[in-house]
Protein backbone atom coordinates (compact mmCIF):
# COMPACT_ATOMS: atom_id res chain seq x y z
CA UNK A 1 0.00 0.00 0.00
CA UNK A 2 1.47 3.39 -0.95
CA UNK A 3 2.02 5.84 1.90
CA UNK A 4 -0.77 8.31 2.63
CA UNK A 5 1.70 11.19 2.69
CA UNK A 6 5.09 11.26 1.07
CA UNK A 7 7.45 14.18 1.28
CA UNK A 8 10.75 14.19 -0.60
CA UNK A 9 13.50 16.82 -0.37
CA UNK A 10 11.10 19.54 0.75
CA UNK A 11 12.61 23.01 0.94
CA UNK A 12 11.03 26.33 1.85
CA UNK A 13 12.72 29.67 2.42
CA UNK A 14 11.43 33.06 3.55
CA UNK A 15 13.88 35.58 2.16
CA UNK A 16 17.26 34.54 3.49
CA UNK A 17 15.78 32.30 6.19
CA UNK A 18 15.72 28.61 5.32
CA UNK A 19 12.64 27.39 7.16
CA UNK A 20 12.64 23.83 5.84
CA UNK A 21 15.70 22.20 4.32
CA UNK A 22 15.72 18.90 2.44
CA UNK A 23 13.05 17.20 4.55
CA UNK A 24 11.85 13.74 3.50
CA UNK A 25 9.47 11.30 5.23
CA UNK A 26 6.38 9.21 4.64
CA UNK A 27 3.23 8.76 6.71
CA UNK A 28 1.51 5.39 6.52
CA UNK A 29 -2.19 4.72 6.58
CA UNK A 30 -3.77 4.55 10.02
CA UNK A 31 -0.84 5.88 12.02
CA UNK A 32 -0.42 8.94 14.18
CA UNK A 33 2.72 10.61 12.88
CA UNK A 34 4.25 13.51 14.75
CA UNK A 35 6.69 16.25 13.82
CA UNK A 36 8.50 17.09 17.04
CA UNK A 37 10.71 20.12 17.51
CA UNK A 38 11.09 23.46 19.25
CA UNK A 39 9.24 26.58 18.14
CA UNK A 40 10.64 27.90 14.89
CA UNK A 41 12.09 24.55 13.85
CA UNK A 42 10.02 24.42 10.67
CA UNK A 43 7.20 22.10 11.79
CA UNK A 44 4.32 24.35 10.78
CA UNK A 45 5.92 25.32 7.46
CA UNK A 46 6.42 21.64 6.66
CA UNK A 47 2.84 20.81 7.59
CA UNK A 48 1.41 23.74 5.65
CA UNK A 49 3.31 22.65 2.55
CA UNK A 50 1.79 19.18 2.96
CA UNK A 51 -1.69 20.68 3.42
CA UNK A 52 -1.30 22.79 0.29
CA UNK A 53 -1.68 26.04 2.27
CA UNK A 54 1.89 27.01 1.36
CA UNK A 55 3.91 26.42 -1.80
CA UNK A 56 7.29 24.72 -1.32
CA UNK A 57 10.36 26.12 -3.09
CA UNK A 58 11.61 22.66 -3.95
CA UNK A 59 10.79 19.02 -3.38
CA UNK A 60 7.81 16.78 -3.94
CA UNK A 61 4.78 16.35 -1.73
CA UNK A 62 2.06 13.77 -2.33
CA UNK A 63 -1.05 13.34 -0.21
CA UNK A 64 -3.31 10.42 -1.15
CA UNK A 65 -1.54 10.45 -4.51
CA UNK A 66 -2.27 14.13 -5.19
CA UNK A 67 -0.08 17.21 -5.32
CA UNK A 68 -1.61 19.32 -2.52
CA UNK A 69 -0.29 22.52 -4.12
CA UNK A 70 -2.85 22.12 -6.90
CA UNK A 71 -5.63 22.43 -4.28
CA UNK A 72 -7.77 19.96 -6.20
CA UNK A 73 -11.31 19.60 -4.89
CA UNK A 74 -10.97 15.83 -4.76
CA UNK A 75 -8.07 16.07 -2.31
CA UNK A 76 -9.66 18.85 -0.24
CA UNK A 77 -12.70 16.67 0.28
CA UNK A 78 -10.53 13.89 1.69
CA UNK A 79 -8.40 15.82 4.18
CA UNK A 80 -9.22 17.69 7.39
CA UNK A 81 -7.12 20.62 8.55
CA UNK A 82 -6.64 22.34 11.90
CA UNK A 83 -4.29 25.32 11.65
CA UNK A 84 -2.03 26.64 14.39
CA UNK A 85 -3.37 29.70 16.22
CA UNK A 86 -6.34 29.96 13.92
CA UNK A 87 -9.42 31.94 14.84
CA UNK A 88 -12.90 32.40 13.54
CA UNK A 89 -15.04 35.49 13.45
CA UNK A 90 -15.51 36.69 17.04
CA UNK A 91 -19.28 36.61 16.86
CA UNK A 92 -19.83 33.49 14.76
CA UNK A 93 -21.82 30.91 16.70
CA UNK A 94 -20.54 27.37 17.08
CA UNK A 95 -23.41 25.87 15.10
CA UNK A 96 -22.98 28.47 12.35
CA UNK A 97 -19.34 27.52 11.88
CA UNK A 98 -20.25 23.83 11.67
CA UNK A 99 -23.09 24.67 9.29
CA UNK A 100 -20.79 26.74 7.04
CA UNK A 101 -18.18 24.00 6.92
CA UNK A 102 -20.87 21.45 6.05
CA UNK A 103 -21.85 23.43 2.94
CA UNK A 104 -18.24 23.34 1.74
CA UNK A 105 -18.00 19.58 1.27
CA UNK A 106 -20.11 17.17 -0.78
CA UNK A 107 -20.07 14.46 1.89
CA UNK A 108 -20.27 15.38 5.56
CA UNK A 109 -21.03 13.81 8.91
CA UNK A 110 -23.89 14.87 11.18
CA UNK A 111 -22.78 18.16 12.70
CA UNK A 112 -24.86 17.92 15.87
CA UNK A 113 -23.58 14.40 16.57
CA UNK A 114 -20.03 15.62 16.10
CA UNK A 115 -20.55 18.50 18.55
CA UNK A 116 -22.05 16.04 21.01
CA UNK A 117 -19.06 13.73 20.67
CA UNK A 118 -16.63 16.60 21.22
CA UNK A 119 -18.59 17.86 24.22
CA UNK A 120 -19.70 21.08 22.55
CA UNK A 121 -23.47 20.55 22.38
CA UNK A 122 -24.10 22.95 25.22
CA UNK A 123 -22.02 25.57 23.47
CA UNK A 124 -23.69 25.31 20.07
CA UNK A 125 -25.27 28.79 20.41
CA UNK A 126 -22.21 30.43 21.97
CA UNK A 127 -20.13 33.01 20.11
CA UNK A 128 -16.65 31.87 19.14
CA UNK A 129 -15.06 34.59 21.31
CA UNK A 130 -16.83 33.27 24.41
CA UNK A 131 -15.32 29.79 24.14
CA UNK A 132 -12.40 28.69 26.31
CA UNK A 133 -9.10 27.72 24.69
CA UNK A 134 -9.95 24.04 24.95
CA UNK A 135 -13.43 24.55 23.52
CA UNK A 136 -12.01 26.49 20.57
CA UNK A 137 -9.59 23.69 19.83
CA UNK A 138 -12.39 21.12 20.08
CA UNK A 139 -14.41 23.19 17.63
CA UNK A 140 -11.45 23.23 15.25
CA UNK A 141 -11.20 19.46 15.59
CA UNK A 142 -14.92 19.24 14.77
CA UNK A 143 -14.39 21.40 11.68
CA UNK A 144 -11.42 19.27 10.64
CA UNK A 145 -13.57 16.14 10.92
CA UNK A 146 -16.76 17.50 9.32
CA UNK A 147 -16.03 15.95 5.90
CA UNK A 148 -15.14 12.56 7.38
CA UNK A 149 -11.56 12.93 6.06
CA UNK A 150 -9.06 10.13 5.51
CA UNK A 151 -6.15 12.24 6.75
CA UNK A 152 -6.34 14.77 9.58
CA UNK A 153 -3.74 17.50 10.08
CA UNK A 154 -3.37 18.88 13.60
CA UNK A 155 -0.89 21.71 14.15
CA UNK A 156 0.15 22.46 17.76
CA UNK A 157 -3.21 21.24 18.91
CA UNK A 158 -2.78 21.61 22.65
CA UNK A 159 -0.44 24.59 22.91
CA UNK A 160 -1.66 26.97 25.58
CA UNK A 161 -4.16 24.54 27.08
CA UNK A 162 -4.22 23.45 30.71
CA UNK A 163 -3.29 19.82 31.49
CA UNK A 164 -6.92 18.75 31.91
CA UNK A 165 -8.01 20.15 28.52
CA UNK A 166 -4.87 18.69 26.98
CA UNK A 167 -5.74 15.18 28.17
CA UNK A 168 -9.28 15.49 26.80
CA UNK A 169 -7.89 16.50 23.40
CA UNK A 170 -5.43 13.59 23.43
CA UNK A 171 -8.26 11.15 23.97
CA UNK A 172 -10.08 12.69 21.02
CA UNK A 173 -7.06 12.30 18.77
CA UNK A 174 -6.76 8.66 19.77
CA UNK A 175 -10.42 8.15 18.89
CA UNK A 176 -9.82 9.71 15.46
CA UNK A 177 -7.14 7.11 14.80
CA UNK A 178 -9.36 4.30 16.11
CA UNK A 179 -11.77 5.16 13.28
CA UNK A 180 -9.03 4.19 10.84
CA UNK A 181 -7.94 7.69 9.95
CA UNK A 182 -4.37 8.83 9.51
CA UNK A 183 -3.26 11.66 11.79
CA UNK A 184 -0.35 13.97 11.02
CA UNK A 185 0.43 16.33 13.90
CA UNK A 186 3.09 18.76 15.06
CA UNK A 187 4.04 19.36 18.66
CA UNK A 188 6.78 20.74 20.83
CA UNK A 189 5.55 18.75 23.82
CA UNK A 190 7.53 15.60 24.54
CA UNK A 191 4.73 14.09 26.54
CA UNK A 192 2.28 14.63 23.70
CA UNK A 193 4.61 12.98 21.20
CA UNK A 194 5.23 10.02 23.52
CA UNK A 195 1.57 9.52 24.39
CA UNK A 196 0.08 9.92 20.94
CA UNK A 197 2.52 9.27 18.15
CA UNK A 198 3.21 5.90 16.59
CA UNK A 199 6.21 7.46 14.89
CA UNK A 200 8.02 10.71 15.54
CA UNK A 201 10.18 12.83 13.26
CA UNK A 202 12.51 15.15 15.16
CA UNK A 203 13.03 18.43 13.35
CA UNK A 204 15.41 21.22 14.22
CA UNK A 205 16.60 24.30 12.26
CA UNK A 206 14.50 23.13 9.32
CA UNK A 207 16.19 19.75 9.05
CA UNK A 208 14.79 16.37 9.92
CA UNK A 209 17.36 14.86 12.26
CA UNK A 210 15.72 11.62 13.40
CA UNK A 211 12.72 9.45 12.63
CA UNK A 212 11.24 6.38 14.25
CA UNK A 213 9.01 5.10 17.05
CA UNK A 214 9.73 6.54 20.48
CA UNK A 215 11.17 3.18 21.60
CA UNK A 216 13.42 2.98 18.56
CA UNK A 217 14.75 6.48 19.12
CA UNK A 218 15.41 5.80 22.79
CA UNK A 219 17.14 2.50 22.06
CA UNK A 220 19.24 4.14 19.36
CA UNK A 221 20.33 7.25 21.25
CA UNK A 222 19.80 6.67 24.95
CA UNK A 223 20.26 2.96 25.51
CA UNK A 224 21.48 3.41 29.10
CA UNK A 225 19.27 2.59 32.07
CA UNK A 226 19.93 4.30 35.39
CA UNK A 227 19.31 3.35 38.97
CA UNK A 228 19.30 5.89 41.74
CA UNK A 229 19.74 4.45 45.19
CA UNK A 230 20.54 5.57 48.70
CA UNK A 231 21.93 3.58 51.52
CA UNK A 232 22.68 4.47 55.15
CA UNK A 233 25.09 1.50 55.45
CA UNK A 234 28.22 3.45 54.62
CA UNK A 235 28.14 2.36 51.01
CA UNK A 236 31.02 3.31 48.73
CA UNK A 237 31.51 3.30 44.99
CA UNK A 238 33.62 0.14 45.30
CA UNK A 239 30.52 -1.91 46.13
CA UNK A 240 29.51 -1.87 42.47
CA UNK A 241 32.94 -2.19 40.87
CA UNK A 242 33.17 -4.79 38.16
CA UNK A 243 29.42 -5.24 37.86
CA UNK A 244 28.39 -6.54 34.40
CA UNK A 245 27.11 -3.87 32.03
CA UNK A 246 27.89 -0.94 34.31
CA UNK A 247 29.16 2.15 32.53
CA UNK A 248 29.23 4.82 35.20
CA UNK A 249 28.82 5.25 38.91
CA UNK A 250 28.34 8.69 40.31
CA UNK A 251 27.87 9.75 43.87
CA UNK A 252 25.02 12.29 43.97
CA UNK A 253 25.38 13.11 47.67
CA UNK A 254 28.31 11.18 49.08
CA UNK A 255 27.61 11.89 52.74
CA UNK A 256 24.13 10.36 52.50
CA UNK A 257 25.37 7.50 50.36
CA UNK A 258 23.21 8.40 47.35
CA UNK A 259 24.37 7.10 43.97
CA UNK A 260 23.36 7.04 40.35
CA UNK A 261 24.42 3.95 38.47
CA UNK A 262 24.10 3.84 34.72
CA UNK A 263 24.60 0.90 32.44
CA UNK A 264 23.68 -0.81 29.21
CA UNK A 265 21.54 -3.80 28.53
CA UNK A 266 18.12 -5.06 29.56
CA UNK A 267 19.63 -6.92 32.49
CA UNK A 268 21.29 -3.93 34.04
CA UNK A 269 18.61 -3.20 36.64
CA UNK A 270 18.43 -6.90 37.62
CA UNK A 271 22.20 -6.97 37.97
CA UNK A 272 22.09 -4.08 40.40
CA UNK A 273 19.41 -5.78 42.49
CA UNK A 274 21.41 -8.99 42.46
CA UNK A 275 24.57 -7.24 43.64
CA UNK A 276 22.68 -5.52 46.45
CA UNK A 277 21.27 -8.88 47.57
CA UNK A 278 24.64 -10.68 47.33
CA UNK A 279 26.24 -8.16 49.60
CA UNK A 280 23.21 -7.70 51.85
CA UNK A 281 23.30 -3.94 51.32
CA UNK A 282 20.37 -2.19 52.98
CA UNK A 283 18.91 0.49 50.69
CA UNK A 284 16.55 3.26 51.73
CA UNK A 285 15.73 4.45 48.23
CA UNK A 286 15.69 2.56 44.94
CA UNK A 287 14.41 4.08 41.75
CA UNK A 288 14.99 3.28 38.09
CA UNK A 289 15.18 5.98 35.48
CA UNK A 290 14.31 5.11 31.91
CA UNK A 291 15.21 7.63 29.27
CA UNK A 292 12.44 9.33 27.31
CA UNK A 293 12.14 11.44 24.18
CA UNK A 294 13.31 14.46 26.15
CA UNK A 295 16.65 12.72 26.72
CA UNK A 296 16.80 11.72 23.07
CA UNK A 297 16.24 15.31 22.04
CA UNK A 298 18.88 16.55 24.44
CA UNK A 299 21.33 13.98 23.11
CA UNK A 300 20.59 14.82 19.48
CA UNK A 301 20.63 18.60 19.72
CA UNK A 302 22.64 19.33 22.83
CA UNK A 303 19.82 21.41 24.30
CA UNK A 304 16.39 20.97 25.81
CA UNK A 305 13.37 21.52 23.55
CA UNK A 306 12.30 24.53 25.64
CA UNK A 307 15.61 26.40 25.21
CA UNK B 1 -22.44 27.01 -9.11
CA UNK B 2 -20.70 25.76 -5.98
CA UNK B 3 -19.04 29.14 -5.60
CA UNK B 4 -22.39 30.91 -5.85
CA UNK B 5 -23.83 28.69 -3.12
CA UNK B 6 -20.77 29.43 -0.95
CA UNK B 7 -21.14 33.15 -1.66
CA UNK B 8 -24.79 33.21 -0.58
CA UNK B 9 -24.08 31.20 2.56
CA UNK B 10 -21.05 33.20 3.65
CA UNK B 11 -22.66 36.56 2.82
CA UNK B 12 -25.68 35.76 4.97
CA UNK B 13 -23.40 34.61 7.78
CA UNK B 14 -21.16 37.69 7.59
CA UNK B 15 -24.24 39.94 7.61
CA UNK B 16 -25.49 38.32 10.81
CA UNK B 17 -22.04 38.54 12.37
CA UNK B 18 -21.71 42.20 11.44
CA UNK B 19 -25.11 43.09 12.89
CA UNK B 20 -24.08 41.41 16.15
CA UNK B 21 -21.23 43.90 16.53
CA UNK B 22 -22.22 46.42 19.18
CA UNK B 23 -21.67 49.30 16.75
CA UNK B 24 -22.58 47.33 13.63
CA UNK B 25 -26.12 48.45 12.81
CA UNK B 26 -25.95 51.66 14.85
CA UNK B 27 -22.73 52.87 13.24
CA UNK B 28 -23.59 52.06 9.65
CA UNK B 29 -27.31 52.86 9.59
CA UNK B 30 -28.50 54.93 12.52
CA UNK B 31 -25.67 57.45 12.97
CA UNK B 32 -25.52 58.60 9.30
CA UNK B 33 -29.29 59.10 9.21
CA UNK B 34 -29.38 61.04 12.51
CA UNK B 35 -26.41 63.18 11.43
CA UNK B 36 -28.10 63.85 8.11
CA UNK B 37 -31.26 65.09 9.80
CA UNK B 38 -29.50 67.16 12.48
CA UNK B 39 -26.98 68.80 10.12
CA UNK B 40 -29.68 69.38 7.54
CA UNK B 41 -31.76 71.24 10.12
CA UNK B 42 -28.79 73.43 11.03
CA UNK B 43 -27.93 74.19 7.40
CA UNK B 44 -31.51 74.84 6.33
CA UNK B 45 -31.72 77.66 8.86
CA UNK B 46 -28.77 79.32 7.10
CA UNK B 47 -29.84 81.03 3.86
CA UNK B 48 -26.27 81.04 2.48
CA UNK B 49 -26.24 77.25 2.61
CA UNK B 50 -29.44 76.85 0.61
CA UNK B 51 -27.62 76.04 -2.61
CA UNK B 52 -25.49 73.38 -0.96
CA UNK B 53 -28.51 71.75 0.67
CA UNK B 54 -30.55 71.47 -2.48
CA UNK B 55 -27.74 70.42 -4.85
CA UNK B 56 -24.83 68.92 -3.00
CA UNK B 57 -26.08 67.61 0.32
CA UNK B 58 -27.34 64.33 -1.20
CA UNK B 59 -23.97 63.84 -2.94
CA UNK B 60 -22.11 64.69 0.26
CA UNK B 61 -24.25 62.22 2.25
CA UNK B 62 -23.63 59.42 -0.24
CA UNK B 63 -19.89 60.12 -0.25
CA UNK B 64 -19.75 59.97 3.55
CA UNK B 65 -21.66 56.71 3.64
CA UNK B 66 -19.47 55.28 0.87
CA UNK B 67 -16.25 56.30 2.65
CA UNK B 68 -17.64 54.79 5.86
CA UNK B 69 -18.26 51.54 4.01
CA UNK B 70 -14.73 51.49 2.56
CA UNK B 71 -13.12 52.19 5.95
CA UNK B 72 -15.24 49.56 7.63
CA UNK B 73 -14.25 47.05 4.95
CA UNK B 74 -10.56 47.90 5.30
CA UNK B 75 -10.75 47.46 9.07
CA UNK B 76 -12.63 44.16 8.88
CA UNK B 77 -10.14 42.72 6.40
CA UNK B 78 -7.24 43.87 8.61
CA UNK B 79 -8.83 42.38 11.73
CA UNK B 80 -9.61 39.12 9.94
CA UNK B 81 -6.04 38.89 8.72
CA UNK B 82 -4.52 39.71 12.09
CA UNK B 83 -6.71 37.15 13.83
CA UNK B 84 -5.83 34.39 11.38
CA UNK B 85 -9.46 34.23 10.24
CA UNK B 86 -8.59 34.91 6.61
CA UNK B 87 -5.97 32.18 6.66
CA UNK B 88 -8.41 29.75 8.27
CA UNK B 89 -11.10 30.48 5.68
CA UNK B 90 -8.61 30.28 2.82
CA UNK B 91 -7.52 26.79 3.92
CA UNK B 92 -11.03 25.52 3.11
CA UNK B 93 -12.54 24.84 -0.31
CA UNK B 94 -13.87 28.44 -0.25
CA UNK B 95 -12.47 30.43 -3.16
CA UNK B 96 -10.44 33.51 -2.17
CA UNK B 97 -12.67 35.69 -4.35
CA UNK B 98 -15.76 34.46 -2.49
CA UNK B 99 -14.17 35.16 0.92
CA UNK B 100 -13.42 38.77 -0.03
CA UNK B 101 -16.51 39.56 -2.14
CA UNK B 102 -18.88 38.64 0.68
CA UNK B 103 -17.64 41.67 2.60
CA UNK B 104 -18.27 43.98 -0.35
CA UNK B 105 -21.79 42.59 -0.76
CA UNK B 106 -22.53 43.02 2.95
CA UNK B 107 -21.36 46.63 2.77
CA UNK B 108 -23.45 47.35 -0.33
CA UNK B 109 -26.54 45.76 1.22
CA UNK B 110 -26.23 47.76 4.43
CA UNK B 111 -25.56 50.86 2.38
CA UNK B 112 -28.77 50.33 0.43
CA UNK B 113 -30.71 50.30 3.69
CA UNK B 114 -28.94 53.48 4.86
CA UNK B 115 -29.61 55.24 1.54
CA UNK B 116 -33.28 54.34 1.63
CA UNK B 117 -33.59 55.77 5.12
CA UNK B 118 -31.66 58.89 4.07
CA UNK B 119 -34.02 59.36 1.13
CA UNK B 120 -37.06 59.04 3.39
CA UNK B 121 -35.54 61.43 5.92
CA UNK B 122 -34.66 63.85 3.13
CA UNK B 123 -38.24 63.92 1.86
CA UNK B 124 -39.56 64.47 5.33
CA UNK B 125 -37.06 67.08 6.57
CA UNK B 126 -35.72 68.95 3.54
CA UNK B 127 -37.41 71.50 1.37
CA UNK B 128 -35.06 71.25 -1.64
CA UNK B 129 -36.41 69.91 -4.94
CA UNK B 130 -36.30 66.07 -5.23
CA UNK B 131 -34.14 64.44 -7.88
CA UNK B 132 -35.94 63.65 -11.12
CA UNK B 133 -34.15 60.28 -11.27
CA UNK B 134 -34.01 58.66 -7.81
CA UNK B 135 -33.23 55.19 -9.14
CA UNK B 136 -30.36 56.43 -11.27
CA UNK B 137 -28.96 58.25 -8.27
CA UNK B 138 -29.34 55.14 -6.10
CA UNK B 139 -27.60 52.95 -8.69
CA UNK B 140 -24.89 55.57 -9.03
CA UNK B 141 -24.35 55.51 -5.27
CA UNK B 142 -23.97 51.72 -5.34
CA UNK B 143 -21.56 51.88 -8.29
CA UNK B 144 -19.48 54.54 -6.53
CA UNK B 145 -19.30 52.52 -3.32
CA UNK B 146 -18.52 49.27 -5.12
CA UNK B 147 -15.65 50.88 -7.01
CA UNK B 148 -14.30 52.61 -3.90
CA UNK B 149 -14.30 49.34 -1.94
CA UNK B 150 -11.57 48.06 -4.26
CA UNK B 151 -9.39 50.85 -2.80
CA UNK B 152 -10.17 49.26 0.58
CA UNK B 153 -8.46 46.05 -0.49
CA UNK B 154 -5.34 47.94 -1.57
CA UNK B 155 -5.34 49.83 1.75
CA UNK B 156 -5.83 46.58 3.66
CA UNK B 157 -2.84 45.12 1.82
CA UNK B 158 -0.57 48.08 2.46
CA UNK B 159 -1.54 48.85 6.06
CA UNK B 160 -0.29 45.96 8.09
CA UNK B 161 -2.18 46.27 11.33
CA UNK B 162 -5.84 46.69 12.11
CA UNK B 163 -5.03 49.51 14.53
CA UNK B 164 -3.80 51.77 11.72
CA UNK B 165 -6.23 50.69 9.03
CA UNK B 166 -9.02 53.01 10.17
CA UNK B 167 -6.99 56.19 10.93
CA UNK B 168 -4.67 56.00 7.91
CA UNK B 169 -7.56 55.11 5.60
CA UNK B 170 -9.57 58.03 7.02
CA UNK B 171 -6.76 60.52 6.45
CA UNK B 172 -6.40 59.44 2.84
CA UNK B 173 -10.08 59.26 1.90
CA UNK B 174 -11.26 62.39 3.71
CA UNK B 175 -8.33 64.37 2.25
CA UNK B 176 -9.30 63.20 -1.22
CA UNK B 177 -12.92 64.10 -0.49
CA UNK B 178 -11.93 67.61 0.53
CA UNK B 179 -10.37 68.24 -2.89
CA UNK B 180 -13.03 66.34 -4.85
CA UNK B 181 -14.74 69.52 -6.04
CA UNK B 182 -17.61 69.07 -3.63
CA UNK B 183 -16.74 72.04 -1.42
CA UNK B 184 -15.00 74.35 -3.86
CA UNK B 185 -14.39 74.11 -7.60
CA UNK B 186 -11.30 72.29 -8.90
CA UNK B 187 -10.21 75.47 -10.66
CA UNK B 188 -9.61 77.02 -7.24
CA UNK B 189 -6.93 74.41 -6.47
CA UNK B 190 -3.20 74.96 -7.11
CA UNK B 191 -2.20 73.05 -10.24
CA UNK B 192 -0.36 70.29 -8.33
CA UNK B 193 -3.40 69.57 -6.19
CA UNK B 194 -5.66 69.81 -9.21
CA UNK B 195 -3.69 66.98 -10.82
CA UNK B 196 -4.13 64.88 -7.66
CA UNK B 197 -7.84 65.71 -7.62
CA UNK B 198 -8.25 64.69 -11.25
CA UNK B 199 -6.49 61.39 -10.60
CA UNK B 200 -8.61 60.73 -7.52
CA UNK B 201 -11.59 58.40 -7.99
CA UNK B 202 -13.50 60.43 -5.39
CA UNK B 203 -13.53 63.45 -7.69
CA UNK B 204 -15.11 61.38 -10.44
CA UNK B 205 -17.53 59.82 -7.98
CA UNK B 206 -18.70 63.30 -6.94
CA UNK B 207 -19.03 64.36 -10.58
CA UNK B 208 -21.11 61.28 -11.43
CA UNK B 209 -23.40 61.65 -8.43
CA UNK B 210 -23.93 65.38 -9.04
CA UNK B 211 -24.88 64.69 -12.64
CA UNK B 212 -27.24 61.87 -11.75
CA UNK B 213 -28.89 63.94 -9.00
CA UNK B 214 -29.88 66.74 -11.36
CA UNK B 215 -31.06 64.20 -13.92
CA UNK B 216 -28.23 64.21 -16.45
CA UNK B 217 -28.33 60.81 -18.12
CA UNK B 218 -25.67 58.10 -17.71
CA UNK B 219 -24.47 58.56 -21.26
CA UNK B 220 -23.15 62.06 -20.65
CA UNK B 221 -21.29 60.84 -17.54
CA UNK B 222 -19.05 58.43 -19.43
CA UNK B 223 -15.74 59.99 -18.32
CA UNK B 224 -16.65 59.62 -14.66
CA UNK B 225 -17.94 56.08 -15.18
CA UNK B 226 -14.78 55.17 -17.09
CA UNK B 227 -12.64 56.62 -14.28
CA UNK B 228 -14.49 54.54 -11.68
CA UNK B 229 -14.19 51.37 -13.77
CA UNK B 230 -10.47 52.10 -14.19
CA UNK B 231 -10.24 52.39 -10.39
CA UNK B 232 -11.79 48.94 -10.08
CA UNK B 233 -9.43 47.49 -12.69
CA UNK B 234 -6.29 49.06 -11.21
CA UNK B 235 -7.10 48.35 -7.56
CA UNK B 236 -8.16 44.77 -8.25
CA UNK B 237 -4.97 44.12 -10.21
CA UNK B 238 -2.79 45.73 -7.54
CA UNK B 239 -4.47 43.99 -4.63
CA UNK B 240 -4.40 40.60 -6.36
CA UNK B 241 -0.60 41.05 -6.42
CA UNK B 242 0.00 42.54 -2.99
CA UNK B 243 -2.93 41.24 -0.94
CA UNK B 244 -1.74 39.32 2.09
CA UNK B 245 -3.80 36.61 3.71
CA UNK B 246 -1.72 36.39 6.89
Amino acid sequence: MPPVISVANLRKTYGSLVAVDDVSFTVEEGEIFGLLGPNGAGKTTTMECVEGVRKPDAGTVRVLGHDPGARATDLQNRIGVQLQEAHLQKRIKVWEAVDLWRTLFPRTVDGEALLEELGLSEKRDANFMDLSGGQKQRLFIALALINDPEVVFLDELTTGLDPQARRTIWEMVQRIRERGKTVFLTTHLMEEAERLCDRVAVIEHGRLIELGTADELIARHCPERSVVLSSDAGLSVDAFAGMPGISSIAAIESENGRFRLAGLGDDFVSNVIERLAERSIRVTEFRTETPNLEDVFLKLTGHSIRD
Amino acid sequence: MTSLRHLVKLTWLETKIFLREPMGAIGTILIPVVLFVVLGRLFSAEPKAAGFVSNDLPVFAVMLVAIGAVLSLTTIIAIYREGGILKRLKATPLSPVVILSTHVIVKLALMSVTLTLLALAGRRFYSGPPTPAPWSFFLGAILVTASLTTIGFVLASLIRTARFAQPLGSILLYSLLSISGLFFPLEALPSGWRAVALASPLTHAVELLRGLWVGTGWASQWTAILALLATVAICTTVSSRVFRWE
